[in-house]
C-alpha cells in the first residue's frame, strides 16, 4: 500500500482534532481533540519511519506517547478540579486565570 | 609703571567690595586716596612724556600673554601714547575730584562704601579701556565700564526705575558690544591680530568691504557705548543713577569711549570713507536729537543727558571727518569732561539742597541761596554755551570750522547742523539757568509737610566744583593757544588742516550771533514772566521731545512687547510641540498597547486560533521561500 | 613622564567608587559620618586628579598614563584607559566640582523631623553615595580610549543619575508634596528614557563599528589608538554611508546628553525638579561627557562623516544657542531658566567644536570647563536662595539685595559670569568659539553672536526680578544671608572664575596640543587670514 495514504489519513485526522479545539467549549472534548491531533502526528512519524526505513520515527512516536499519557494525567486533573469549582467543563468559563 | 595705573583702583575696588563693614568708616577716604595714587602717577608719565620728543613718545608695557591658541595671541598689554594720556589725566583727574565730591554727596548712604568700591572699579576698567594696546584688551575695559555703570545705575536698587534703567543700560549697551565683537572678529580673519599696531599699520591694504565692515561695526558699539542714535535710549534712563555717577560715567568719561575708538581706530575709517559718512550721519542727527530732547525736559539731569547727548554728537561728527576733525573732537571731549561735569555736580549739590527734588519747575530763585553753586554752575553753563572766550567756545567753534571745511554740500549740511545745534544748545542751557537759578521761588512743602531750606553744600562737594569751574573756563584757551593741542595729538591721530569755504572770521561770528539768538528766545520764554510749576501740555513736538521723541515708545511697543510675545509663544512651542511630540509618542505607544492587551483576552479557543494561524503562516511562508 | 606602572587613571577613578559604597555602609544613625567621608573622599580624588595634572606632559605623547588590559578577549574589548589634554581638563573639572556639590548639598538629603523612626532608612548614605558612584563613572568615562568600555559606563550612569533626579527633590514644592513627588518621578523617567534611546542607537552604531573593524581587520576591536592605526596605515577604510550611519548612532546619543535642540526637553524638567547640587551635577559634569565624547568620538572615528555633518549640526547648535536663550527669557522658574540658558551654552560648545578650527575647539573646551564652573556658581547660590524661601518661582522674590546683600552679590557674579562678562573665565571660552566660528562661517559666527546679548537679558531681567526693588513679601524680609558653609562653596568658585579669567595659560597649555591632535584628525587647518603678511611681521 502507498505509505503517502497514512500521511493523508494523519492529515485528515490532524485537521479534526484542530476544528475541534477551536470550536467545541467542552474541556473534555477538547482534550480529546488534542489527543487526536497528537496521534495524527505519532501516525506521521510511524509512516515517515516506514518510508525512510529507519526506527527513529518510531523512537520519536514512543517519547509523543509517554509525554501524551503524562499531559493526560494533569490534564484531567485540572479539568476535574474545574468541574468541581464551576460545576461545568466549558473552558470559556476559565477565562481569568484563577479559579 | 602703566599697569600700576590700572591697578590702583582696581586694588581699591577689591579691598571695598570684599572688606567688612569695619571699612565702613574709613572706606570712602581709601577710595578717594587709591583714585589720587593713579592721577598722582599720571601726573608723573605725563611730565616724562613731555620731556620726550613728539614721535617719541609712546610707551609699551607687555605684561604676560593672556590667551595663546593656534593663532589667536591675546596679551595683556599696554600703550600709553598722546591719545591715551589725555584720557588718562582726563578720567583720574575728573575722577579724583568726583570722589572726592561723592565723600559728601553720599554721606548720609548706608552704603557708601560699596559705592566708592564700584567707582573704582569703573575708574580701573576705564584705565584699561583707554591703555589696551589691542582691540580684546579694549574689549575687555568696554564691558567693564559697562558693568561698573550697571552696578551705579542701578545702585539704589530698592527703587525698580533704577533698577529698569540699570539693566536698560546694559543690554543695549551689549548691542553696542556685539558690533564690537564682530569687528574684532573681522580684524582677526583679516589681518591675523587684533593688536593695535599692525592692524593700524595695515588697515589700507585690507578690502573695502572688509574696512567698511569693521569701520560700521566698530561704529555700533561707539553708538552704544556713547548713547548715540539709534542706540540712545538708555542715557535718560542712567540718570537714575547718584548725581556723582552721572558726571563721571554719563558725562564726563564712559560715554565718550565711543569717540575715543573712532579716533584710535582712524586709520580704518580714513581708508573707509563709507563708514566715515554713517558716522558723520550719525553725530549730526544725535547732535539735534539730544537738543531737542534737553529743551522738552523739566528734570534737571535729563535736561543735561540730553545736552550730553548732543555734545557728544559733536565729537561724533567731528570725528567722522577724519584728518580734520579728530583732533577737535578730542579737544571737545576734554573741555566737555570739565564743564559738563561741573554742571552735574551742581545740578547735584542744588539736589542736595533741595530734598532731591529734581523738577527744574519747582526750584527757582535759587541763587540767593547757595551762591557758589550758582556761580561754578554758571561758569559751565557760559562754556558749553559757546561763551567767546570760555572752553566750550575754542572746542566747538573749532568743530563748526571743520564741519564747514569738509567741502562741498556735505560741507554746507554739516556746518548747518552745528551752527543750528549750537542755537539750540544756547537755548536749553539758558532755560536750565533761568529755572533753576532766577525768577521766584517755586518750591513747596511735600505731602509730610517737609519744606526744602536751600542751603550751600559742604567743602568736600564745594572743592571739586570749583576746580572743574577752573577748567570750563581756562581749559580751551589753553589748548588753543598756539595749537598746543593739535600740536600734541598730531603724531598720534594725524592732522590735517580744513579750509572751509567761507572765512574762519565769518563762522565765528555766525556762533557767536545764534548763540545769542538761543539765549534770546530762551530768556522771551522762561525769564521775563513766572514760570508755571506744573508744565503747560505744550505742543505736539514738544510732548514727543518729552518722551525722548518716541523712541522709547517704539523700543516699548517694538522690542519689549514684540520680544514678549515671542518668548511666550515659544515656551508654548517647547511646552506643546517640542516636548508634545515626545510625549506623543510615548502615549501612541501607550494606546497601541492598550489596544494590544485587548488580544489576551483568556479564552483559551482564541489563543488557540492565533496559534494555529501563526503556525499556518510559518508553513506558508516557508513553503514561498522554497517555492522561490 | 609619569611613573606608568602606577595605574593612576584607574586609582582616580576607584577611590569614588570605593568611597560610594563606603558612604553608603555608614550606619542609619551615624548621618554626619557619611557626609565628611564623602567630602574626605572628593578631595582625595581632587588630589589625585591634581596629579594628573602634574604628570601630563603637553608636549608628548597624545594619550599618557594609559593603562590597557585586555578585558573580553572574544569580543576584542579592552580596559583601555589614557587622557589627552582635553581629558585632563575634564577629569580635572569633575573631580573639582564634587566636593562643592557635596559640601553644597550638606543638608539636602537629611531626613525630615517627621521622618519615619525606621532604623534602616538612610536616605542621607544613599545621596552621597550616588553622587560619589556617578563621579567614578564620569571620569572612567573620560579617560576611556576604548569605545566598548566608554558605552557601558556612558549608558551605567544613567542609574545612578536616575535615582538622584527621582529620589531627592526640593523640600518645599510650590505645587504641593504629592504634586511634586509626582513631576519628580515624571522628570527622573523622562530623563532616563531619552538617554536610554539615545545610548541603544549607539549601542547599535558599536556592534557596527566592531563589525567594519573585524570586517577589514580580522579581528574586530574597539580601541581607539588601534583604530587610528589601521587608519593612518590605510589598511582600515570605511564605505561612505556606513561611515556616514555610524556617526549618527553616536552623535545622537551626545546629542541628546548633551543636550542639543530639539532633544533638549528632558534638562529643564530634570534640572527644576532635582535639587540644586544634583541639577549641577547634571548640567556641569554628566552633560559635558555628551560634548566631549563628540570631540574625542565623533571626530576622531568618523572624521570624513564629521564633515559631512558639519553643516547641519552648525545649525542645530544656531538653534540651540538662540532657541534656549529665547526660552530662559519666558521662564518663571529659576532652575528652569539656568537650564535654558545651559542648553544656550551647550549650542555654543558644539558650535565650537564643529568649526574645526583650533580657536573654536580650544575655546569649545574651555567652554565646557568654565561653564561647569560658573553654572555651578549661579545654580548652587539659586539653590541656597531655594531653599531659604522653598519656592522656585521668580515672582517669590524681590528685594533680596537689600536683606542678604551677600547672597545677592555672589549670585550677581554668578550670572555675569553665566553672561560672558570679560574679566571671568567664561568670556575667553565664549569669545574664542566665536572667533574660531567666524574665521571659517562669518554668518553662524555672526548669528551666534546674538546670543550674548540675549544672554545679558535673562540674566539681568532675573537678578532684576529676584535681587532688586523693594522688599514687599513677608518671607523675604525674614531672609538670612549666606552662612559660613555657603560662602565657602562659593568663594572658591568665584575666585577660580576671576583668576581662569585673567590667566587661562596653564588650562590652554594643556588643551592645545590636544586640539592639534583633534583638528589632524579631521585632516583639517586652521583658515589663513586675508592678509597673511601683516602676522608675519608681527
Amino acid at each position: 500500500m502507498n505509505p503517502a495514504n497514512y500521511l493523508y489519513l494523519a492529515a485528515l485526522l490532524f485537521t479534526i482534532g484542530a476544528f475541534g479545539v477551536l470550536i467545541r467549549r467542552n474541556a473534555i472534548v477538547v482534550f480529546m481533540c488534542v489527543e487526536l491531533m497528537l496521534n495524527a502526528a505519532n501516525l506521521t512519524l510511524v509512516a515517515f519511519s516506514r518510508m525512510h526505513g529507519n526506527l527513529d520515527g518510531q523512537i520519536m512516536a514512543f517519547f509523543v506517547m509517554v509525554v501524551a499519557a503524562a499531559e493526560v494525567v494533569v490534564g484531567l486533573a485540572i479539568i476535574v478540579m474545574l468541574y468541581r469549582s464551576r460545576h461545568s467543563a466549558s473552558v470559556d468559563d476559565a477565562s481569568l486565570m484563577k479559579l | 609703571m602703566i599697569g600700576l595705573l590700572v591697578a590702583a583702583p582696581l586694588l581699591g575696588a577689591a579691598v571695598l567690595l570684599c572688606g567688612g563693614r569695619h571699612l565702613n568708616r574709613t572706606g570712602h577716604w581709601l577710595g578717594t586716596a587709591l583714585a589720587g595714587v593713579s592721577f598722582v602717577l599720571a601726573a608723573v608719565l605725563f611730565v616724562d612724556m613731555l620731556g620726550r620728543p613728539g614721535d617719541d613718545r609712546a610707551l609699551h608695557q607687555h605684561l604676560y600673554s593672556w590667551v595663546p591658541v593656534g593663532g589667536f595671541q591675546a596679551d595683556i598689554a599696554f600703550q600709553l601714547d598722546q591719545l591715551s594720556m589725555t584720557f588718562v589725566l582726563l578720567i583720574t583727574g575728573v575722577g579724583t575730584l568726583i570722589h572726592l565730591y561723592s565723600v559728601g554727596y553720599m554721606e548720609h548712604d548706608n552704603r557708601r562704601r560699596r559705592f566708592f568700591g564700584y567707582l573704582n572699579l569703573f575708574l580701573a576698567a576705564m584705565l584699561l579701556l583707554v591703555l589696551a594696546d589691542n582691540f580684546l584688551l579694549l574689549y575687555v575695559g568696554w564691558e567693564g565700564v559697562g558693568l561698573a555703570s550697571y552696578l551705579l545705575i542701578g545702585f539704589w536698587q530698592h527703587k525698580p526705575s533704577a533698577a529698569t534703567a540699570a539693566k536698560k543700560a546694559f543690554v543695549v549697551n551689549r548691542v553696542g558690544d556685539a558690533g564690537l565683537a564682530i569687528a574684532i572678529f573681522l580684524m582677526f580673519t583679516t589681518f591675523g591680530t587684533f593688536a593695535f599696531g599692525p592692524v593700524l599699520a595695515n588697515a589700507e591694504e585690507a578690502t573695502q568691504a572688509t574696512l567698511t565692515g569693521i569701520g560700521l561695526m566698530l561704529l555700533l558699539a561707539a553708538c552704544g557705548k556713547s548713547a548715540q542714535v539709534p542706540l540712545q535710549s538708555w542715557l535718560g534712563d542712567a540718570m537714575e543713577g547718584p548725581t556723582p555717577v552721572s558726571a563721571l560715567i554719563h558725562a564726563a568719561t564712559m560715554v565718550t569711549a565711543g569717540v575715543y575708538l573712532i579716533t584710535r581706530s582712524g586709520a580704518i575709517f580714513n581708508a573707509a570713507p563709507d563708514a566715515q559718512t554713517a558716522v558723520v550721519v550719525v553725530g549730526a542727527v544725535t547732535l539735534l536729537f539730544g537738543a531737542i530732547i534737553g529743551c522738552a525736559k523739566d528734570d534737571i539731569k535729563k535736561a543735561l543727558a540730553g545736552s550730553t547727548m548732543s555734545q557728544i554728537g559733536y565729537m561724533v561728527l567731528a570725528a567722522g571727518l577724519g584728518p580734520i576733525g579728530y583732533a577737535f573732537a578730542i579737544m571737545h571731549l576734554v573741555t566737555h569732561g570739565f564743564f559738563k561735569a561741573g554742571l552735574f555736580l551742581g545740578a547735584g549739590s542744588v539736589m542736595h539742597g533741595m530734598n532731591d527734588e529734581v523738577d527744574m519747575r519747582k526750584y527757582g530763585g535759587l541763587r540767593k541761596y547757595m551762591p557758589v553753586t550758582f556761580v561754578t554752575f554758571g561758569l559751565g553753563y557760559l562754556a558749553i554755551i559757546g561763551f567767546p572766550g570760555l572752553s566750550g567756545f575754542f572746542s566747538k567753534d573749532a568743530i563748526i570750522e571743520a564741519a564747514f571745511a569738509k567741502g562741498g554740500t556735505q560741507g554746507w549740511i554739516l556746518g548747518a547742523v552745528t551752527l543750528l545745534g549750537a542755537a539750540i544748545t544756547a537755548y536749553y542751557m539758558t532755560r536750565v539757568m533761568l529755572l533753576t537759578f532766577f525768577g521766584e521761588k517755586r518750591w513747596q512743602p511735600d505731602e509730610r509737610g517737609n519744606e526744602p531750606h536751600p542751603h550751600e553744600s559742604p567743602k568736600t562737594m564745594v572743592i571739586p566744583m570749583v576746580v572743574l569751574a577752573f577748567g570750563s573756563v581756562f581749559a580751551g584757551g589753553l589748548f588753543k593757544f598756539n595749537d598746543a593741542f593739535v600740536n600734541w595729538l598730531r603724531p598720534v591721530t594725524s592732522f590735517e588742516h580744513g579750509h572751509p569755504p567761507i572765512g574762519v572770521a565769518a563762522i565765528t561770528t555766525l556762533t557767536v550771533v545764534v548763540l545769542l539768538i538761543g539765549v534770546a528766545a530762551a530768556w522771551l520764554q522762561y525769564g521775563r514772566r513766572p514760570v508755571p510749576v506744573v508744565a503747560p501740555r505744550g505742543s505736539l513736538v514738544t510732548r514727543a521731545a518729552r518722551r525722548d521723541l518716541l523712541q522709547d515708545d517704539f523700543n516699548h511697543v517694538v522690542l519689549v512687547r514684540g520680544g514678549e510675545h515671542l518668548t511666550r509663544s515659544l515656551v508654548y512651542v517647547d511646552n506643546k510641540l517640542v516636548d508634545g511630540a515626545v510625549n506623543g509618542t510615548a502615549a501612541a505607544f501607550g494606546g497601541l498597547s492598550g489596544r494590544m492587551r485587548r488580544v489576551q483576552n483568556g479564552f483559551a479557543r482564541s489563543y488557540a486560533v492565533s496559534m494555529f494561524g501563526g503556525a499556518a503562516l510559518l508553513v506558508a511562508a516557508t513553503l514561498l521561500m522554497r517555492a522561490v | 613622564m609619569a611613573d606608568t606602572s602606577f595605574p593612576l587613571l584607574t586609582a582616580t577613578a576607584v577611590l569614588p567608587a570605593l568611597g560610594a559604597v563606603a558612604t553608603a555602609a555608614v550606619p542609619a544613625a551615624r548621618r554626619d559620618a557619611a557626609k565628611w567621608l564623602a567630602l574626605v573622599v572628593s578631595l582625595g580624588t581632587l588630589a589625585l586628579a591634581a596629579w594628573i595634572a602634574l604628570a601630563f606632559d603637553p608636549g608628548g605623547a597624545r594619550y599618557q598614563l594609559t593603562e590597557s588590559r585586555s578585558w573580553i578577549a572574544d569580543f576584542g574589548v579592552r580596559y583601555e584607559l589614557g587622557v589627552d589634554g582635553i581629558g585632563v581638563a575634564m577629569i580635572g573639572l569633575t573631580a573639582l566640582l564634587i566636593p562643592f556639590i557635596i559640601a553644597a548639598g550638606w543638608h539636602d538629603a537629611d531626613p525630615l523631623e517627621d521622618a519615619s523612626p525606621n532604623r534602616r532608612w538612610r536616605p542621607t548614605q544613599g545621596f552621597f553615595a550616588l553622587i560619589l558612584m556617578v563621579e567614578a563613572m564620569v571620569i572612567i568615562s573620560f579617560a576611556a580610549t576604548d569605545v566598548f568600555l566608554f558605552y557601558i559606563f556612558f549608558e551605567a550612569m544613567l542609574i545612578p543619575m536616575y535615582f538622584l533626579i527621582g529620589g531627592f527633590g526640593d523640600r518645599a514644592h510650590s505645587a504641593g508634596e504629592a504634586e511634586g513627588a509626582k513631576q519628580r518621578s515624571y522628570a527622573a523617567v523622562k530623563f532616563l528614557l531619552y538617554n536610554l534611546v539615545g545610548g541603544l542607537v549607539m549601542l547599535a552604531a558599536v556592534i557596527g563599528l566592531y563589525v567594519v573593524t573585524a570586517d577589514q581587520l580580522g579581528q574586530g576591536t574597539f580601541s581607539m589608538q588601534q583604530i587610528a592605526e589601521a587608519r593612518a596605515a590605510g589598511e582600515l577604510t570605511m564605505a561612505t554611508n556606513i561611515e556616514r550611519l555610524l556617526f549618527l548612532g553616536f552623535f545622537l546619543a551626545f546629542a541628546i546628553k548633551a543636550p542639543l535642540w530639539p532633544l533638549h526637553t528632558w534638562l529643564p524638567n530634570a534640572m527644576g525638579e532635582s535639587t540644586a547640587p544634583v541639577a549641577v551635577l547634571i548640567t556641569a559634569v554628566v552633560d559635558k561627557v555628551g560634548t566631549f565624547a563628540m570631540l574625542r568620538f565623533c571626530l576622531g572615528l568618523f572624521p570624513e562623516a564629521s564633515a559631512w555633518a558639519t553643516p547641519a549640526v552648525i545649525a542645530l547648535a544656531l538653534v540651540s544657542i538662540i532657541y534656549g536663550a529665547l526660552l530662559a527669557i519666558g521662564q518663571r522658574d529659576i532652575k528652569r531658566l539656568v537650564a535654558y540658558a545651559s542648553i544656550s551654552h551647550f549650542g555654543f560648545i558644539v558650535l565650537g567644536i564643529f568649526a574645526m578650527t583650533s580657536q573654536g575647539q580650544g575655546g569649545a573646551t574651555l567652554y565646557m570647563v568654565f561653564h561647569g564652573l560658573s553654572t555651578a556658581a549661579l545654580m548652587l547660590v539659586a539653590g541656597f536662595l531655594i531653599s531659604r524661601r522653598g519656592s522656585r518661582l521668580i515672582s517669590d522674590y524681590g528685594g533680596v539685595q537689600k536683606v542678604a546683600p551677600v547672597l545677592a552679590g555672589t549670585f550677581l557674579v554668578g550670572g555675569l559670569a553665566t553672561l560672558s562678562l570679560p574679566g571671568l573665565a567664561p568670556f575667553i571660552s565664549e569669545f574664542l568659539v566665536l572667533v574660531g566660528t567666524f574665521s571659517r562661517y562669518p554668518a553662524a559666527g555672526i548669528v551666534a553672536t546674538v546670543g550674548i546679548v540675549l544672554a545679558a537679558v535673562y540674566v539681568l531681567l532675573l537678578y532684576q526680578r529676584t535681587m532688586t526693588g523693594p522688599v514687599d513679601k513677608p518671607e523675604i524680609e525674614r531672609l538670612p544671608d549666606l552662612r559660613p558653609r555657603e560662602l565657602a562653596v562659593v568663594a572658591p568658585l568665584i575666585a577660580l572664575l576671576i583668576f581662569l579669567g585673567l590667566f587661562p595659560k596653564p588650562l590652554t597649555d594643556i588643551v592645545n596640543p590636544a586640539v592639534e591632535h583633534t583638528l589632524s584628525d579631521v585632516r583639517k587647518t586652521d583658515p589663513e587670514p586675508a592678509l597673511p603678511e601683516v602676522e608675519a611681521a608681527k
